[in-house]
């Protein structure tokens, strides 16, 4: 599970029916001072997030299992990042100005 | 399993309900030297670890989700251990 900010979102008409009300946003993977790290990624989003908002996403099977608990469904999605929490706040050691 | 460093955790208040009554760690992987090595990543604490400690992280979704006892969890990582002591034979 990673850190990452919501920095857009994609619309596509046209998708496979598995993920067809899905809601996908760009996210930027950041570091816990919230620096951008990594190529950024699109994933779907389980939770509501909005845009500058720093979220975690999970990856693999794991993004799929949200997804079905979300819409009810059990067949397997084409998804292979979700967005699971939206951060409030991070206490890190580390954490800068 | 990693070697890592806690340095912190996340607050979230809207998140997965499967993430529930568990805190979010935030794990620096680390080398034998103890230096960092790679990027952060976020796993969920089993051990009651805190910042600064030294634990192992288990990547593993489906290892998860049976310690977790939850077929249906999200989670790909977890805090399984607190290092007390490690010890080099490598010169």
């Amino acid at each position: 599970m990673h850190l990452a900010r919501v920095v857009g979102r994609l619309h596509a008409t046209r998708k496979d029916q598995a993920v067809d009300s899905a809601k996908l946003l760009l996210l930027q993977p950041v570091d816990p001072e919230k620096n951008p790290r990594g190529e950024r990624l699109v994933a779907v989003d389980t939770v509501g997030a909005g845009p500058g908002e720093i979220v975690f996403y999970t990856t693999a099977y794991e993004a799929v299992i949200p997804w079905q608990d979300l819409t009810g469904r059990k067949e397997m999605a084409l998804i292979d990042a979700s967005i699971i929490g939206i951060v409030d706040r991070i206490d890190s050691a580390r954490q800068g100005p | 399993m990693k070697l890592c460093r806690i340095t912190g955790s996340l607050h979230a208040t809207v998140k997965s309900p499967r993430l529930e009554g568990r805190r979010i760690m935030i794990a620096q992987p680390l080398d034998a030297a103890g230096r960092d090595d790679g990027e952060a990543l976020l796993a969920l604490d089993e051990v009651d670890s805190g910042p600064g400690d030294m634990v192992l992280v288990m990547k593993e979704g489906g290892g998860a989700r049976i310690v977790l006892g939850d077929d249906r969890s999200p989670v790909q990582c977890l805090v399984i251990a607190v290092v007390d002591d490690l010890i080099l034979n490598e010169t």
